[in-house]
């Protein structure tokens, strides 16, 4: 034991003169920290099962409770830092792989925060959104390079499937298994009453969702789970995961216990047995191989839906995006190494990929010099934080967003970041109906859907700023841009001049 | 008229609306001042277990039993809400014994309480409704 104990990271405050023991954190607690004391009539905490999800403090009715990090610290060392020093301990201990949760925490740099967005002045006067129209529509896929012209002359119109987003903005692959029924229900409601898409992840969908087909992306992933002809049809575009931005080279682990029900049902796979998704596919060694997929999920819809490649975004990014463009994918979406996991290994989460802004930069101008940018729409993810972040990423080349973190936060996710766990406070990443049912997606949706109109807005007013007044415009219009306290390197490759320049 | 409606799939059983009752009607202005090392006698009750929980307060009958039944003359509607005179209440508890629903108990002070709808206190809306974190509870006219 000794050798073995850890200090608990955080500390439960409760300020006795509030507390009036109504046992509100007791029952919302399922790491069960608070327990009742009925012969001293106080409420107590275990706070070593304390995750600080802050369920307990956004709940407690007199504001009695807050959550502190403890002070019991190591003796500093800027080499050997607690947090190190305390997952040498636990690997002692258990021999194992660490897990983690959501997105990279480490400090590396946010290039979308060393990035400044241009404003009209004078010469060529902004544009007030409240007083005329701004178009926020874009739409996804592959467009014509040429005007094409029948025998009689007449315009070709055939266009090759697209997406019509009502905004540049998707809510991004999240398994149903890894999130709860009820998150899906509220991405989906939202997503359909935004006019944009939700992205089922690789956990099959559910049949209650497939009346919001016209708003899902259907996802195929390497371990196929619950993919056949019915789902993939039922989307308005299939996705095809070769990989994730938080664990970039390995394939996903969604455990036996998760799968109960109909998250078995869903999957098609046996209730209680291992999820486990190959880090390849296995028919995937190539574009050439990729192009067999892409084409044989065209062929078993007809030809009618958008193909996306999801990659995530690793060092050669612009040479692996170009060859997807020309394997008849029809957009491909690119995830940065801060994209949030229901379970990564820590190392891996930490360590691998490359963020999103250089990857997007790179390919776009990749794209663009071999001609073959129009081939496919790009959509890029991990870690959009904001609407200042669309945009900037809008202006280095996106068609349009990923947003799953943001999303989940708006349904009540407090980044806790111990989704592994199955116990999620909010209702979120968990399959426990007890839990499941906190997150009322009446509740859900509502939020979705007011964070996507809030953003709508602040797009509209910081294109009208610019004197752009579509989205289109907007598109890789890296003259909007300008850096702050980034190298020349660091700007050649983001394409953008440094400010003042 | 509006009515308070709970919606037992999302009720997490987590008591508050019992809470926010107790202090709603308690007159005071900090919920720890109100309830703090008391026993708290609210309007509204959680039944249920751990599986399925919801929350009981009065229905606001069209022709409430509890009127009919009332010895004492003390239950009336007033604009349709059904409310206790507890200056004439005589604490028999056949109230209690006729109402289908189990709505109403017994006070601190020995004399009936039940759901008013907050109409007699500064909440405006009933503080149930208001407090309940999953949208569980609701106040919405039905017809």
């Amino acid at each position: 034991m000794s050798i073995q104990y850890i200090y608990p990271e955080f500390e439960v405050i409760r300020n006795e003169n509030r507390c009036i023991a109504c046992r509100v954190c007791e029952r919302q607690c399922a790491n069960e920290v608070h327990s009742y004391n009925e012969d001293k009539k106080v409420m107590i905490s275990d706070e070593s099962k304390c995750v600080n999800c802050q369920r307990c403090v956004s709940l407690c009715p007199t504001r009695a409770l807050k959550i502190v990090k403890s002070d019991c610290t190591l003796r500093e060392n800027a080499n050997w830092q607690n947090d190190t020093i305390k997952e040498i301990y636990k690997q002692a201990g258990s021999g194992a792989v660490l897990l983690s949760s959501m997105g990279n925490p480490k400090s590396f740099p946010v290039y979308w925060d060393k990035i400044l967005i241009n404003a009209s002045q004078v010469t060529n006067p902004p544009i007030d959104p409240l007083r005329e129209p701004m178009e926020t529509k874009v739409f996804l896929g592959k467009k014509p390079d040429v005007i094409q012209r029948d025998e009689n002359g007449n315009i070709k119109c055939e266009m090759p499937p697209q997406i019509e987003l009502s905004m540049p903005v998707m809510f991004s692959a999240m398994s149903y298994g890894s999130i709860s029924y009820n998150a899906h229900a509220s991405l989906a409601r939202a997503a359909t009453e935004l006019g944009i898409l939700y992205n089922t992840g690789e956990g099959g969908l559910h049949e209650d969702f497939y009346v919001y087909g016209p708003n899902t992306i259907v996802q195929v992933a390497s371990g196929r789970f619950g993919v056949h002809e019915d789902y993939l049809s039922a989307g308005a575009a299939i996705e095809i995961k070769m990989g994730q931005g938080a664990k970039p080279g390995i394939g996903g682990h969604l455990p036996g216990a998760k799968i109960v029900g109909d998250v078995s049902k869903t999957r098609m796979i046996p209730e209680g047995s291992d999820a486990i998704s190959p880090a390849p596919h296995h028919d995937i060694y190539s574009i050439e191989d990729l192009r067999q997929l892409v084409f044989s999920l065209k062929e078993a819809t007809e030809y009618k839906k958008p193909v996306i490649v999801k990659v995530a975004a690793v060092h050669n990014i612009a040479a692996i995006a170009s060859g997807i463009a020309r394997s008849g994918a029809d957009i491909i979406a690119i995830d940065g190494f801060r994209g949030g996991t229901g379970a990564a290994p820590t190392r891996i989460r930490d360590n691998v990929g490359i963020p999103i802004e250089l990857a997007l930069a790179a390919v776009d101008q990749r794209l663009r010099d071999e001609g073959i940018r129009n081939n496919v729409s790009l959509v890029v993810g991990g870690s959009i934080r904001s609407a200042s972040d669309v945009i900037k990423a809008i202006a280095l080349g996106a068609d349009a967003c990923y947003i799953a973190t943001a999303a989940l936060l708006a349904l009540g996710c407090h980044l806790c970041r111990t989704c592994q766990s199955g116990k999620c406070n909010w209702g979120i990443a968990t399959q426990r109906p007890d839990l499941v049912k906190r997150l009322n997606p009446d509740i859900g949706s509502e939020r979705l859907v007011n964070l996507m109109n809030a953003w709508r807005h602040e797009i509209k007013e910081l294109m009208g700023g610019m004197g752009i007044n579509s989205i289109e415009a907007l598109r890789g219009n890296r003259l909007m841009l300008r850096g702050v306290g980034l190298n020349e390197k660091e700007l050649e490759i983001l394409g953008i001049s440094h400010a003042g320049e | 008229m509006k009515r308070v409606y709970v919606n037992e799939e999302w009720c997490l059983g987590c008591h508050l609306c019992e809470y926010n009752c107790a202090f709603a009607n308690s007159g005071l202005k900090d919920m720890a001042d109100a309830l703090k090392g008391k026993n708290i006698f609210p309007r509204i009750h959680v039944e249920g277990d751990e599986k399925i929980s919801y929350a009981v307060s009065c229905r606001h009958c069209e022709d409430p039993l509890c009127i009919k039944s009332c010895i004492a003359g003390a239950i009336s509607k007033v604009d349709g809400i059904v409310t206790v005179d507890r200056s004439k209440c005589v604490g028999c508890m056949t109230c209690i014994l006729v109402c289908p629903y189990g709505a109403l108990a017994l006070g601190e002070e020995g004399t009936m309480q039940k759901c008013e709808l907050c109409a007699k206190n500064s909440c405006g809306e009933p503080a149930c409704v208001t407090g309940c974190p999953n949208k569980a509870i609701v106040f919405e006219d039905r017809g």
